[in-house]
């Protein structure tokens, strides 16, 4: 029997980049905040400290820092077909858990997605014609939310996290130096771009040469010393080449750590309990509205935690499962198509093309999680897709994040995986080559969904998460049209030979690819196709909002974090503007 | 099945005290806290803003007085309700555990009279008439006026009751019997001689002296200690050893001391904790965190002008470096270090400090450099830069001699000049902070 807890006015359940934000932003207001993280408490210092932050082993293969999959972890299938299995190894994503989560082993990459973007089905049909969006079952859909009302939001986690970078459109003037495809900023980084090794050097120029438009990625990873609006100061970042999938050990790092926690944590109307896991939201008898939600902490205890506010900002697998959970929202059934949790769950579409040089030394091992030089020619609708057969795009990236032995050498075509010949190879060219990185859209499919999983439970008894997913027409498509446009670049450096990683088949759950998971609690304007309103609030049930790549209908070409950041501010000015006055759907349906 | 029970029963007592052992065995070695640093949260309650009423003014004073004596950084324990003590201050003579001073009228000092407060400050007569031990900084109080000292008292009867009774003291005979203090306040105590102004200095040089000579006690931890524990003569603020820690030199030395700070230096560091030379961790990170950041501009400002005005100490022969210590201290700094100090060690503003010309590192006695390196530091908290930013602890990974090498390759590089550290001082050292056996971090399933 759960013990009762004393009323909490918002309740936070898990406690990564969004629940950070979300706590700052509703303690700043005065509410009595409480977070839940199922996962222990972290500190730079006694967690991931500089004396053994760079440990490939522990962190990367023996998951120092992801979810235990041993203890709960989700089904896989690529198609209704089959019988979905639980995923017993970490693969193709790694989960975070544990104070910060994600925030911690992120690689830094912070984008702000197109205009167009936003606007998936409306601007491509506008330009292509209906076809182009329902081809392939695509069930693609505009988000309900604009750019430009994002903007202010997507500065707000610039200022936050200090990214450094170059703008390239400021207040709707094309700058030099930036990506000239982005849409318009109101304001210029907050730190300048980190400077660029010359691996992704030879990138730019390369690229330049074809035409092409290269600007330095922009980054959590900081160029230089910075002080946030919260007083929290991150250092600069010395390229040790160790940072997705690791703990920054010197500060240098955007995280809740650097960023949030040390103003958060002092805040008297704040509390933080780790270890604790939120199995359900509890909802009035009407199912209108949440009366708080019941954990379970390390030693097996139950509670309930009553509170007036819900917010779900966990990871987007476990936001999902807590709505089916806890009966908030219609299911999605792939065969009618009706019912909406659950629905377009999509992932990023990834290739590469590795480079291999005689005469140039690129040392690797000196990397840092976002450094690249980045064209975005060929991203969302920047380029003309017609007669392409596909939607979507990527950018690509020459980027040298790190040279970790066991995950990053390359060796070129046809290289054995293992025996003296890959030892040669690798020896001769562990310090002569890198890769280009193409970070594809994926669109959402009718047939790519997230549901329970009718055989399979966790340690508490709870259904998993089914996870139905494969790669469609259209990514395939769009994937390899990327992939040459890289090779392209490549081949334009002059290396010895290059070899190209597509992206071939059925998505497979054993490779890592990237932990852009999205979708199945997805954004949109009215109730009949869509989890939750532009401020991420649900249309079943007022007082319950899930934060994070969930809301995304369909991903973008981009790594997700700095739109999920920009939809939590977004998300958060709502309900302490409007919500909090008078609480109810802040859209009507 | 009372069988059963019984040995289910046993089996679970069992399991408690495993329970117990391990979790004591799996505290005991890990040098920094791996909770969250909540220190901020407590000093909120001495900036609690205090409602207009009748005697506002007196508690607006008091509650002041409360943060420019530091009063917080002793009488709250890990763990614990501020104001309610049981903060083990290690001394020579065994362990001295700060009383309940919050406004509970049984643990506390909710009950007392003013003139039992005054008598405390001035005199170092507790409650009940006995001798306080020195710990409680009155030699130094006792220059407090009799207003402030009634302020003081008014503002803690406001406080949140603590219903806690710190633990006994633990001290070694003869210092267990308090009636020996009487015999030291004889020989020791007595009223600081009036401060005399330079000719040339500022307007607040006085104030100054007054804050770093009464209330903010200074001293106390900044000046040596003679064999009674009293105050060194002739070593004003030139440095202590305090437990494992050392204060460094505030005299105008511009190896050990603040020769090389400006005056903006140090109010710097006292507001936020850190500035471009150095950070406030351990002791002093309290200091910052529960005193020197939240008084005002004015009172740092003329606390600085004051420090700066100290004449510089005498500077001591010092032993030249083993070329051999040296160049292995090279290489393992280079390794170990320069994530955050950087090649050359010229650091990173305000966040991580510059070694070279680093007043620290080059204090006379090694043990607080000695200290960070083996058990790490966490800065101190301050509103306006809350970032606890840490130095991790390295007791796991560099041995006794490593240690050794690196601070005296420290010690002597970038134009600075100290004694070379020996391997058995830092074993003393290491024992000393029970960092013996240590795992890499609490949750790693690493065995010591």
């Amino acid at each position: 029997m759960a013990t009762t807890l004393k009323p909490v006015d918002a309740v936070i359940v898990g406690f990564g980049w969004t629940g950070a934000i979300m706590g700052q932003q509703l303690a700043d207001a005065g509410l009595d905040v409480l977070a839940l993280e199922r996962g222990p408490w972290r500190d730079t210092s006694t967690d991931f400290a500089t004396g053994f932050a760079q440990d490939e082993l522990r962190y990367m293969w023996r998951h120092h820092l992801f979810q235990n999959v041993s203890d709960d972890t989700l089904t896989i299938r690529n198609n209704t077909s089959q019988t979905a299995l639980p995923m017993r190894h970490l693969g193709s994503f790694l989960l975070g858990t544990g104070v910060g989560s994600g925030g911690v082993h992120w690689n830094g990459q912070i984008w702000r997605f197109l205009p167009s973007d936003f606007l998936t089905k409306s601007h491509n049909e506008q330009r292509y014609g209906k076809k182009s969006v329902t081809d392939y079952d695509l069930t693609v859909q505009d988000w309900g939310v604009t750019y430009e009302e994002l903007e202010p939001h997507y500065n707000s986690f610039d200022v936050l996290c200090g990214t450094s970078g170059k703008a390239g459109n400021l207040n709707g003037q094309v700058q030099p130096g930036g990506n000239p495809f982005e849409g318009s900023r109101s304001a210029e980084y907050p730190t300048p771009p980190m400077p660029q090794t010359y691996g992704p050097t030879l990138f730019g120029k390369a690229a330049a040469e074809l035409g092409r438009h290269p600007f330095p990625h922009p980054t959590g990873n900081l160029s230089q010393p910075y002080v946030n609006n919260l007083g929290a100061q991150l250092g600069a970042c010395t390229y040790c080449g160790f940072c997705e999938k690791f703990g920054c050990g010197n500060y240098s790092k955007a995280s809740p750590q650097t960023t949030v926690l040390p103003y958060l944590m002092a805040k008297p109307n704040f509390t933080l309990r780790t270890e604790c896991e939120v199995l359900k939201v509890e909802l009035s008898p009407d199912k209108k509205q949440a009366t708080g939600v019941t954990y379970v902490n390390s030693a097996g205890e139950e509670f309930f935690q009553p509170a007036n506010i819900v917010i779900l900002s966990s990871y987007i697998l476990q936001n999902v499962r807590l709505l089916l959970l806890s009966g908030i929202g219609t299911p999605y059934d792939p065969a009618t198509g009706q019912g909406v949790v659950g629905k377009n769950y999509a992932y990023q579409t990834m290739s590469s093309v590795n480079v291999f040089f005689d005469d140039k030394l690129i040392n690797p091992f000196i990397g840092a999680g976002a450094l690249a030089t980045v064209v975005d020619d060929f991203n969302g609708d920047n380029f003309d897709h017609s007669g392409l057969g596909f939607i979507g795009g990527a950018y690509i990236a020459g980027m040298v994040t790190g040279g970790r032995p066991i995950e990053m050498i390359y060796t070129p075509q046809g290289t054995p995986a293992w025996g003296k010949a890959w030892k040669h190879a690798a020896a001769k060219n562990y310090l002569r080559s890198f890769s280009l990185s193409v970070h594809g859209s994926c669109m959402s499919h009718r047939g790519n969904y997230l549901d329970l999983d009718p055989t399979y439970r966790d340690i508490h008894g709870r259904p998993m998460l089914r996870m139905t997913f494969d790669f469609t027409d259209n990514e395939h498509k769009m994937s390899d049209y990327l992939t040459d446009r890289a090779a392209e670049i490549a081949k334009a450096m002059n290396p010895r030979e290059i070899k190209l990683n597509r992206r071939i088949g059925s998505w497979s759950v054993v490779p890592y690819q990237t932990t852009h998971n999205t979708g199945g609690a997805i954004m949109g304007d009215s109730p009949a196709n869509s989890v939750v309103n532009k401020y991420l609030q649900s249309w079943d049930v007022h007082n319950v909002f899930s934060m994070g790549a969930g809301a995304f209908p369909q991903n973008a070409g981009y790594n997700p974090t700095g739109t999920l950041a920009a939809l939590a501010y977004m998300s958060a000015q709502a309900i302490v503007q409007q919500y909090l006055k008078q609480p109810g759907p802040l859209v009507q349906a | 099945m009372r069988i059963l029970i019984r040995v289910v029963l046993v089996l679970i007592v069992l399991g408690i005290i495993g329970g117990a052992i391990m979790a004591w065995n799996l505290g005991r070695a890990s040098a920094l806290p791996s909770g969250p640093v909540t220190s901020v949260a407590a000093a909120k309650v001495i900036t609690q803003p205090i409602a207009d009423g009748p005697n506002a003014e007196q508690l607006r004073r008091g509650q002041y007085l409360v943060r420019m004596g530091d009063c917080l950084s002793c009488h709250l324990r890990a763990g614990g309700e501020p104001f309610g003590g049981g903060l083990g201050l290690n001394t020579p003579f065994g362990v001295i555990y700060s009383s309940n001073i919050s406004s509970d009228p049984t643990n506390g000092i909710g009950n007392w009279t003013p003139d039992q407060f005054y008598k405390a400050m001035h005199d170092g007569i507790g409650g009940r008439g006995q001798h306080l031990y020195p710990a409680f900084p009155y030699p130094w109080f006792r220059n407090l006026e009799r207003d402030d000292d009634d302020a003081l008292l008014a503002y803690l009867k406001t406080t949140p009751p603590v219903a806690y009774k710190p633990p006994g003291n633990d001290l070694i005979f003869p210092m267990n019997i308090r009636f020996m203090v009487s015999f030291w306040n004889v020989i020791a105590l007595h009223d600081a001689p009036k401060s005399q102004a330079p000719a040339d200095a500022p307007p607040d040089w006085s104030r100054g002296a007054v804050l770093v000579r009464g209330l903010g006690h200074c001293s106390a931890c900044h000046t040596a200690r003679n064999l009674l524990g009293a105050d060194k003569k002739g070593h004003d603020l030139e440095g202590g050893v305090l437990d494992a820690y050392v204060a460094p030199d505030l005299t105008g030395n511009q190896r050990t001391g603040l020769g090389r700070w400006s005056v903006d230096d140090i109010t710097e560091y006292l507001k936020t904790g850190r500035n471009n030379r150095a950070s406030a961790g351990g002791p002093m990170g309290d200091v910052v965190t529960y005193s020197t950041s939240l008084i005002t501009d004015e009172d740092r400002h003329a606390i600085a002008v004051y420090l700066k005005s100290l004449p510089a100490s005498p500077d001591t022969d010092i032993a030249a470096a083993d070329a051999g210590s040296m160049k292995r201290g090279a290489a393992i700094f280079s390794d170990a270090c320069t994530a955050c100090h950087l090649e050359n060690a010229v650091g990173q503003p305000t966040l991580f400090p510059p070694l070279g010309n680093n007043a620290v590192a080059q204090q006379n006695d090694p043990t607080g450099v000695l200290h960070i390196i083996l058990a790490g530091m966490r800065v101190g908290p301050s509103p306006t830069r809350p970032s606890p930013l840490t130095m991790p602890s390295f007791a796991w990974k560099l041995t006794d001699q490593q240690v050794a090498d690196v601070t005296t390759y420290v010690r002597n590089s970038w134009g600075n000049r100290a004694s070379p550290v020996k391997a058995d001082q830092v074993a003393k050292l290491r024992r000393k902070l029970d960092l013996v056996n240590v795992r890499l971090t609490d949750n790693s399933g690493d065995q010591p």
